[in-house]
C-alpha cells in the first residue's frame, strides 16, 4: 500500500518538473532568435545614426566606418536650420494629419456598415475593400498621375505637383487596409450590444459613435498608426506626382535636394534619415499605451 | 404598460420556415414564457416583437398599434439578453442610464429612475463600477435594471439566466418573480428550462417546430396537456408513455399495457374513453408520481401491479425507480421506506385518475 502511493506520487511529479524543464528551453530559444533579430534589425538605424555623427571627410575616409573619431552635430545643425527641410517636414505633417482624419472619416462608417449593417452585396463589398489594397502603388501611379492630367483638362483645377494631391492620392493606399483591420474589430463586438443599443434607443449612428468607437478603440488606434506610418514614409506617389522643393515631402525631399548628380551626402542623408523617424517613433510610444485589447471584456459573459 | 397581440405570425429565413403562423394574445401586466427546445421558434418570435426581426408574414401589436414597421427604438420596450449585452465602457449607472441619457430625460429624473431601480434590484453600491468588476448575477441584475429605468410597455428576456451556474439561477430566477410582482410590466420570456417557465409564468406557451403546441397556466399544462410534446416536455422526470390499447373485460373497460397487465379504468375516465376504436394504437401517459409502491397509495382508481426493477435512483427524498413495461423503460416514485432494490420485485399502484390517454401516430391527448 505504502509503496503503491510512493510511485503514485513520483509519477507527477517527474512529469511537472520535465514540463518546467521544456519551458525553460523554450525560453532559451526564444532570447536566442529575438537577440539575433534584434541585432539583425538594430544594424541599419545604429550605422545610420553613428554615420550622421560624422563628418563628410570622416565618413570617406578609410578608417573604422563603426566608430566616430571626431563626432560633430554640424549635420544635425544644417539640416535643423534649413528652411528647405523644415518645409519638407511640414509637408509630411500636414499630409499625414490630412490622411490619418480622412482616412478615420472614411474607414470607421465603412468598417461598421460592413460589418454590421447587412444589404445586398455588402459581403463581396468587403472583400472587394481588401482586394483594393492588394494592387500595388507601382502599378496605380501611371493611372493615377493620367486621372489627375484629364482632371486638370475638364476643370482647369492642377492638383499635380502640390503637397495636397498626396491627400487625395493616400486614402487609396489606408482606407482599404484601415476598414479592413476595423471590420475585423467590429465584427468581434458581440452582437447583443448594438442591439441592446438599438433596443435602447440608439439610432445607427449614435450606436457607431457611443459603443461601437469607445469599444473598438483599439483597433482604432491601429487603423491610426497604420494611416500615419503609410503616409509619412510613402515614397513612390511623392516622387512620381510632386517636383517642385516647396512641395517635397521628406522621404523624396531628402533624396531630391542632398543627392547632387552623383554627389551624395552621406551625413545629412543619414541625419534626415534619423530625424524623419522620430515623429512615428513618439506617436508609437503615445499609443502604445491604448494600443491594448481586452477593452471588452465584462460586455457579455467569458 | 400595455398588451401584446400576435396574429399569424411568420418568420422564413431563405426558405426555412423558423415561426408558421402563430396567434398569442398576452394581457397588460401578464407574464408569458415562450419555452420549447432550441430551434422551436421561440427566440425568433421575441426577436419580431422586439424588432430586432422583420416579420415574414402576420401582425404584431404592442398597446393596440401594429408595430410590424416599427424600428426597435420606437417600440417602447426593454431588452435583457442571455449574454447580458452589458456596454463595457460605462459604469453601471451609466450603462442603466444610457437610454433615458439618448432620450434627453432631465439629469434629476435620470438619477432619480437609476437610484430607484437599483434600490429594486439590491445594486445601489455597484453604481459606479464597470461591468467586468461584476459577477455573473451582478451583470444580469444591472442588465435588468437597464430594463427597469425605462419604464417600457413590455420587457422582454432572452434566455437570461442560462449563463449562471445552477444555484444562482434559482436565486436570480426568484429575484425576477420578485421584481416582476413590484413593476408589473407585461413580460415575454423565452428559456428552454421548463423549470423556470412553470415557476415565472402566469402563461405559459409550448412552441415546437416554429408552431404554439398549447397556451395555458402551469397548472394546465401540467395536468391537462393537450399533446404528447406538452406532456413530455413539462414535468420532471418526464411523463411516461406506454403504448397499450383499450378493451372489454367482463363488462368494464380496460387498457391493457401488456398480456400480463391490464387496469380497470375508473368510471369517470371509462365514460370519456369509451367511443374509442379498440384497434387504436394508443399510448398511456402516466407521470411518475403517479407510479407508486402499493404502500404508498391505495384507493379508487388505485390499481396494484408488480414490477421488477431495473435502476433504482434514491433521490433523499424519494427513491426514483426504472423498470420495462411492454418495451417500454417506466420511471415511478417510490417512498424511501418502500424497500426498493435494484433487480428486486416491488408491489407497485398506478392513479388512473391522474392518467392521459394519446393517440399514438397524432400524439394528441384524448
Amino acid at each position: 500500500m505504502t509503496m503503491a502511493t510512493t510511485i503514485d506520487k513520483a509519477g507527477p511529479r517527474r512529469k511537472l518538473r520535465s514540463m518546467s524543464r521544456d519551458r525553460t528551453w523554450a525560453l532559451r530559444w526564444s532570447y536566442v532568435f529575438l537577440t539575433i533579430f534584434a541585432i539583425f534589425f538594430l544594424f541599419p538605424p545604429i550605422y545610420t545614426l553613428i554615420t550622421s555623427l560624422k563628418t563628410s571627410g570622416e565618413i570617406s575616409a578609410a578608417v573604422n566606418p563603426w566608430w566616430v573619431y571626431h563626432p560633430t552635430l554640424s549635420n544635425y545643425r544644417e539640416l535643423l536650420g534649413s528652411s528647405q527641410f523644415l518645409r519638407f517636414f511640414l509637408n509630411s505633417a500636414m499630409v499625414s494629419a490630412c490622411v490619418v482624419v480622412i482616412t478615420m472619416l472614411i474607414s470607421i462608417p465603412a468598417a461598421f456598415a460592413l460589418a454590421r449593417m447587412k444589404f445586398w452585396g455588402s459581403a463581396t463589398l468587403a472583400t472587394g475593400v481588401f482586394l483594393t489594397y492588394l494592387i500595388p502603388d507601382s502599378l496605380l501611379f501611371i493611372p493615377l498621375f493620367k486621372m489627375f492630367a484629364v482632371f486638370h483638362d475638364y476643370t482647369g483645377i492642377q492638383l499635380l505637383n502640390h503637397w495636397y494631391v498626396l491627400v487625395i492620392v493616400y486614402p487609396t493606399l489606408t482606407v482599404p487596409f484601415a476598414t479592413w483591420i476595423m471590420i475585423g474589430y467590429f465584427a468581434s463586438i458581440p452582437k447583443e450590444l448594438d442591439e441592446a443599443a438599438i433596443v435602447d434607443g440608439a439610432t445607427w449612428m449614435q450606436t457607431l459613435l457611443r459603443i461601437f468607437v469607445p469599444v473598438a478603440f483599439p483597433g482604432i488606434i491601429a487603423a491610426t498608426i497604420f494611416a500615419f506610418t503609410v503616409s509619412w514614409s510613402q515614397f513612390l506617389y511623392p516622387l512620381a506626382f510632386t517636383t517642385t522643393a516647396s512641395e517635397l515631402v521628406l522621404p523624396v525631399g531628402i533624396i531630391t535636394t542632398l543627392i547632387k548628380g552623383d554627389v551624395f551626402n552621406w551625413g545629412q542623408i543619414m541625419t534626415g534619415a534619423l530625424l524623419s523617424a522620430a515623429p512615428p517613433l513618439i506617436i508609437y510610444a503615445f499609443l502604445m499605451d491604448y494600443y491594448i485589447s481586452g477593452l471588452t471584456a465584462g460586455a457579455t459573459k467569458g | 404598460m400595455a398588451d401584446v397581440e400576435l396574429r399569424n405570425v411568420a418568420k422564413t429565413y431563405d426558405n426555412v420556415e423558423a415561426v408558421r403562423g402563430i396567434d398569442l394574445d398576452i394581457a397588460d401586466h401578464e407574464f408569458v414564457v415562450l419555452v420549447g427546445p432550441s430551434g422551436c421558434g421561440k427566440s425568433t418570435t421575441l426577436r419580431m416583437i422586439a424588432g430586432l426581426e422583420d416579420i415574414t408574414g402576420g401582425e404584431i401589436t404592442i398597446d393596440g398599434d401594429v408595430v410590424n414597421d416599427v424600428p426597435p427604438k420606437d417600440r417602447d420596450i426593454a431588452m435583457v439578453f442571455q449574454n447580458y449585452a452589458l456596454y463595457p465602457h460605462m459604469t453601471v449607472a451609466e450603462n442603466m442610464s444610457f437610454g433615458l441619457r439618448l432620450k434627453r430625460f432631465p439629469k434629476a429624473e435620470i438619477k432619480q429612475r437609476v437610484d430607484e431601480a437599483a434600490r429594486i434590484l439590491d445594486i445601489t453600491e455597484l453604481l459606479e463600477r464597470k461591468p467586468k468588476a461584476l459577477s455573473g448575477g451582478q451583470r444580469q441584475r444591472v442588465a435588468m435594471g437597464r430594463a427597469i429605468v425605462r419604464h417600457p410597455k413590455v420587457f422582454l428576456f432572452d434566455e437570461p439566466l442560462s449563463n449562471l451556474d445552477a444555484k444562482l439561477r434559482v436565486q436570480m430566477r426568484i429575484e425576477i418573480k420578485k421584481v416582476h410582482q413590484k413593476v408589473r410590466t407585461t413580460t415575454v420570456y423565452v428559456t428552454h428550462d421548463q423549470v423556470e417557465a412553470m415557476t415565472l409564468a402566469d402563461r405559459v406557451v409550448v412552441m415546437n417546430k416554429g408552431k404554439i403546441e398549447q397556451v395555458g397556466t402551469p397548472n394546465e399544462l401540467y395536468h391537462k396537456p393537450a399533446t404528447k410534446f406538452v406532456a413530455g416536455f413539462i414535468g420532471s422526470p418526464a411523463m411516461n408513455f406506454i403504448p397499450c390499447r383499450i378493451e372489454e373485460t367482463s363488462g368494464r373497460l380496460c387498457v391493457r399495457l401488456s398480456d400480463q397487465i391490464a387496469f380497470p379504468l375508473p368510471p369517470e375516465r371509462a365514460a370519456r374513453y369509451k367511443s374509442i376504436n379498440r384497434d387504436d394504437k394508443l399510448l398511456l401517459g402516466l407521470r411518475p408520481e403517479h407510479i407508486t409502491d402499493a404502500k404508498s397509495n391505495s384507493g379508487p382508481g388505485f390499481e396494484p401491479f408488480e414490477a421488477r426493477l431495473e435502476v433504482t435512483e434514491p433521490m433523499g427524498m424519494e427513491t426514483l425507480i426504472y423498470f420495462p413495461v411492454n418495451g417500454a423503460q417506466v420511471c415511478g416514485r417510490a417512498n424511501p421506506s418502500a424497500g426498493a432494490q435494484d433487480g428486486a420485485p416491488l408491489k407497485m399502484t398506478v392513479d388512473l385518475n391522474n392518467m392521459h390517454l394519446l393517440n399514438a401516430e397524432s400524439g394528441v391527448v384524448i
